[in-house]
């Protein structure tokens, strides 16, 4: 008995034994040779753009005989996987289309290649390239000549909404009806909010549909980079203009108080439900099966959502971001694109940036479901109707605002995250208190980093 | 005994007839919800995109292979024209794509991750059990100073969070180009198994008497020769519970694997949870991939069952 | 495997020895070589992998590095990060989650896993089989699950809600499990213990085996009450096995990680931000690796003290 448990245990282990040899010796063996033909990685977060610049790629592969190779990270772990991958040096990327407000920190510690001299040897001058990409993507210190990217692709935050509701003649007669004015496309947040307390828990086609969707995600970006377009319009200042980094009464001044509270009524009010964490796929998701009205979002996604067969074409209308009662901005998006100085690949990464800037290029990027930030693609004369969403796209990147992009800016994004997330969807505390809170968050940061912090 | 008298009569010991089945519906109750979830994940392998976000969820559907292809292929979308002018689709799962006016465009990268969580997760086990059945045979047969200390060291080792012993291995790592490496996975989950190891095998070698060996030694064998001939055979069972449990951990750790892995060396838990369809994540694939990704455990587990308890507890526990 | 145990070896038997003051040298290397080969790689790895890196971690922890920062001078701080930690009330916050969470985690898992236990030991026909399916959620990873939870738990296309409204009334969009205050923590708990109360079940089932018969038929012969035999025979005996149960789960559950993270990502807000996330957020995303070292060290402190002090207390009870 004992003679025959041990013999078949011991076939079981000598079984798993040659098992592991075979996977360890068949992996080490189909383990790829080193590349004999040129190859560049590009790293980039996972989106419809992504998929459009993998096409767009094929061009320069047949052009200059180098492959190349993709690595693309959603959304919501995208600054998490490259900033790690960038601080520890790592070897995967050769080019990276790092977001805006990484420039800070890549600059300061040498992550990537400076482009200056590269630019000059090969005539490419940020003056053909839209003035809020180049001081958004590619400048640190900003408002200096210092240049870490190439604008590779212009975005900001606009909406979408369903055209074809808003057109439905008992629709507009009952708003008519109820708010004395013709249902359109909102200018201010007041009108939005009205029109999402119209739609809010209504019947149509036979299902509920809801007034708004907006960010609110939780471990990345997503509702800093929603609340800040309201807050912006609402006078929110990230700093005193003429004294940097004094944030007191410009961070939670009474106006900015109003517009983060004015975010949480929009929130409790007008969305649909179970949104407590939602960024740019669930508000494709939303916004394609029919449940919302209208969808905060990112430009890059609305030639996806035009092409929808459920909800694009006629269906499908934008508009730029409303305005609030001081001021009219939106936030900023977007990412240039850059070498990693860790690369062992530079001149063949410079060579993809050379070939990217390109007017041609730039235009068929355009055309493909990119966002060119060059002037001679979109200043073009027959530009804006080259897309549903051209004018407002136009429009939106000469009201653009963005977030802190020091080299801090990781710390200083996710405290905001913190205290707008546990005001707005956790309902902990007053939005003065959040605000006040923040102004505490971002003065440690600053301290520690050496900055001098005035109080008042 | 008369029919009712067996009906009632039991030993405190063996339950009677009817407390048995009133035992048995509760927990089959229990089981079958319980697996309810996993049942609903193993079909949403099979739905479509649309059907896998229906709202309300749907529990009949039409089934389909989309998620598994959807795993195993990158696809990009194409112009319904630019689809007509390709050449007729050869497979099946081409023409499966072309469905969605989408066409292949190269394999996934979901093979070479699962190769790589079979070599880390081998590689590391193989390390972990052969040096923890070499200390645990010290431990157990010789007197090794401090060895009740050293036993606790090894046993605390393991209860720092994952995510703090991360930070100076990141740091350590960074330095010697380990990141991303499989060296440098391998390693570090030999070194977080083997304290398992050390502790299992020192149980499963304790029980086997000294007695077999004495003998060989008198019979002129060496040490060595006495533990490859006389003890090894004996702890064959004990070497592969030991080595199931080393592979489970090994096979669904995270934390350390999405900080300190990016591309070459990425295991599958940082890339299941990250596979993304058009917009959003790609339900049926995520599916799928899970589906594949715990049937080596299940078969283990099954083989195993009668290890288990003892593993689990770091040998503390016998059956 | 039985049959050549000894029947009066005793269970743990830490330190037994051979003489090796007087080396024998018989064929080859001598006990004393083999012994410090045997054991010297291992405790060589674990110095390399654990304990250095436990000392640079102390070190870096007196400083202000910040990795994403680390142009700037490294400065030595002393005592001041932890004192930091010790002040900060929402650190305070998080080890209140956590400890809320293993505490509740704990109980529930013992009580359905003891439960399950008494109940799979009566043997009832094929329990073997539903054992094994009671086992699956464990055998999965904890991240996997983390992820898959959060479609299940969807108030619109998920499968929970509509069950729960099915059973209760609510319409199914009217409530979300991740995503409220008051539900997010017991939906952690719930989870958690889907994946996990078959382990106690596991330990509570070896426990129940271990006790032998004679004792219950000794009982029955001095007709003492069924409910007389639970409380003074079963009850005692299992104690030590749900003490071990309890102990390895409380570690496990404070050193949680990857689930809670992949199904709430610590929200809504913080209410189920574990330690763990805030570690990993500071060190990872932060990059404020000085500071983050040092609530590494506390934390490190904190659980191998606890834990110290609660083997004692087993030791004792197993004793008993």
């Amino acid at each position: 008995m004992r003679k025959s448990a041990s013999g078949r245990w011991s076939k079981w282990a000598g079984g798993a034994l040659a098992l592991f040899a075979g996977v360890a010796l068949t992996a080490v063996a189909v383990q790829p040779a080193a590349a004999q033909s040129k190859q560049l990685t590009l790293c980039w977060a996972a989106w419809d753009p992504a998929n459009a610049l993998v096409e767009l790629g094929k061009d320069f592969t047949k052009e200059s005989g180098i492959e190349m190779k993709y690595e693309f990270v959603p959304w919501t772990s995208y600054a998490d996987r490259f900033l790690n991958e960038l601080n520890s040096h790592g070897k995967l990327c050769d080019l990276i289309i790092g977001d805006s407000q990484w420039i800070g920190g890549a600059a300061e510690n040498h992550w990537y290649v400076k482009l200056n001299d590269f630019f000059a040897r090969e005539h490419i001058t940020m003056a053909d390239f839209v003035p809020a990409t180049v001081l958004g993507y590619s400048e640190w210190p900003k408002n200096t000549p210092n240049y870490w990217a190439l604008p590779a692709m212009a975005d900001a935050v606009g909406w979408t909404y369903r055209k074809d509701w808003f057109a439905r003649p008992e629709i507009q007669a009952e708003f008519k009806k109820k708010y004395a004015r013709d249902l359109a496309p909102p200018k201010t947040y007041e009108e939005l909010k009205q029109i999402a307390e119209f739609f809010q828990g209504r019947e149509i086609d036979g299902k509920k549909v809801y007034g708004a969707y907006i960010f609110t995600e939780r471990g990345s970006e997503g509702i800093t980079m929603g609340v800040t377009n309201v807050l912006y319009n609402y006078g929110f200042e990230y700093d005193n203009p003429k004294k940097p980094y004094q944030m007191q009464g410009f961070v939670n001044s009474p106006e900015a108080v109003k517009g983060l509270e004015f975010y949480k009524a929009l929130y409790k009010c007008c969305t649909a439900p179970g949104m407590t964490n939602a960024y740019m796929q669930e508000g494709l998701d939303a916004f394609k099966s029919g449940q919302v009205a209208m969808q905060m979002n990112w430009f890059a996604f609305f030639p996806g959502l035009y092409k929808d067969p459920n909800v694009g074409g006629d269906k499908i209308g934008f508009f730029v971001n409303p305005a609030g009662p001081q001021g009219h901005f939106t936030q900023l998006g977007g990412q240039g694109i850059s070498v990693v100085a860790t690369s062992d690949h530079q001149d063949d990464a410079l060579r993809y940036i050379k070939w990217f800037a390109q007017p041609k290029v730039q235009q068929k990027w355009w055309e493909i479901g990119g966002y060119s930030a060059l002037k001679a693609v979109v200043d073009a004369p027959g530009f804006p109707k080259s897309a549903p969403f051209a004018p407002q796209f136009l429009e939106s990147m000469g009201i653009v605002k963005d977030f802190w992009a020091e080299p801090s800016y990781a710390q200083l994004l996710l405290d905001m995250q913190k205290r707008v997330h546990d005001y707005v969807v956790a309902d902990k505390g007053t939005a003065q208190q959040a605000l006040d809170q923040l102004v505490k968050d971002w003065t440690k940061v600053f301290k520690e980093q050496g900055k001098a912090v005035a109080s008042e | 005994m008369t029919a009712a008298a067996r009906s009632t009569a039991h030993s405190i010991v063996e339950a009677s007839p009817r407390v048995k089945t009133v035992a048995g519906a509760v927990v089959v109750l229990y089981a079958l919800i319980a697996i309810l979830p996993l049942l609903w994940i193993a079909a949403t392998a099979f739905k479509s995109q649309s059907d896998a976000i229906a709202y309300p969820p749907k529990v009949i559907f039409q089934p389909t292979l989309e998620g598994y292809v959807n795993l195993f292929t990158v696809r990009t979308r194409q112009t319904p024209d630019f689809i007509a002018r390709l050449p007729p689709a050869m497979t099946w799962y081409d023409k499966l794509v072309r469905k969605h006016d989408m066409v292949i465009a190269g394999p996934s990268k979901v093979v070479p991750r699962f190769i790589n969580s079979l070599v880390i997760g081998f590689g590391s086990t193989f390390l972990a059990v052969l040096l923890g059945t070499l200390a645990a045979y010290a431990f157990s047969r010789f007197r090794i100073p401090l060895a009740d200390d050293l036993l606790f060291f090894i046993l605390s080792t393991r209860m720092m969070p994952p995510v703090a012993v991360a930070i100076p291995i990141y740091l350590m790592y960074r330095q010697l180009n380990l990141t991303d490496t499989w060296t440098g996975m391998i390693l570090l989950y030999t070194a977080v198994n083997v304290s398992l190891a050390v502790w299992l095998l020192k149980g499963f070698i304790d029980e086997i008497p000294r007695e077999y060996e004495e003998a060989a030694l008198v019979d002129g064998y060496t040490r060595l020769q006495a533990l490859r001939k006389v003890v090894l055979p004996q702890a064959v069972t004990g070497i592969a519970a030991t080595a199931i449990f080393c592979l489970i951990f090994s096979w669904n750790e995270y934390a350390f694997a999405v900080l300190l892995t990016s591309g070459d060396a990425q295991t599958m838990p940082p890339f299941i949870p990250f596979i993304i369809g058009e917009g959003g994540q790609d339900w049926p694939a995520v599916a799928a991939a899970t589906t594949l990704f715990v049937i080596p455990i299940v078969l283990f587990t099954i083989v195993l069952r009668r290890h288990l308890l003892r593993g689990i507890t770091f040998g503390a526990v016998r059956k | 495997m039985s049959a050549i145990i000894h029947p009066d070896a005793p269970v743990d038997r830490i330190g037994a020895q051979t003489t090796f003051r007087v080396a024998r040298r018989v064929h080859g290397l001598s006990d004393r070589n083999i012994a410090w080969l045997f054991v010297t790689p291992t405790i060589a790895l674990l110095l390399a992998i654990n304990i250095f890196p436990l000392v640079w971690m102390i070190r870096l922890s007196f400083t202000s590095l910040n990795l994403s920062m680390s142009y700037l001078p490294l400065r030595f701080v002393g005592l001041d990060n932890y004192a930091d930690i010790l002040s900060d009330e929402d650190l305070w916050v998080r080890l209140q989650t956590t400890a809320q969470f293993v505490i509740s985690t704990v109980v529930l898992q013992v009580i359905i896993g003891f439960g399950l236990a008494l109940l799979i030991n009566r043997q009832f026909r094929s329990h073997s089989f539903w054992t094994t399916i009671i086992l699956l959620p464990m055998m999965l990873s904890p991240a996997v699950v983390g992820n898959f939870w959060t479609l299940l738990l969807q108030p619109q296309i998920g499968p929970f809600n509509y069950v729960i409204s099915l059973l209760t009334g609510l319409p199914p969009s009217s409530f979300s499990m991740t995503g409220e205050v008051a539900l997010a923590p017991w939906t952690i708990v719930l989870v958690d213990t889907w994946m996990w109360a078959p382990y106690v079940m596991l330990i509570c089932l070896a426990g129940l085996r271990s006790i032998p018969d004679y004792i219950y038929e000794a009982a029955e012969v001095d007709r003492a009450s069924a409910w007389r035999q639970f409380w003074s025979i079963t009850l005692p005996m299992v104690t030590p096995f749900l003490m071990l149960a309890v102990l390895f789960r409380a570690i496990e559950n404070f050193k949680m990680f990857d689930m809670v993270n992949l199904l709430t990502s610590g929200g809504p807000g913080s209410t189920t931000e574990l330690v763990s996330i805030t570690l990993k957020r500071l060190a990872f995303e932060k990059w404020r690796t000085g500071y983050s070292s040092a609530l590494a060290i506390i934390l490190f402190v904190t659980v191998f003290g606890a834990a110290n002090i609660y083997v004692k207390a087993l030791n004792r009870v197993k004793q008993r």
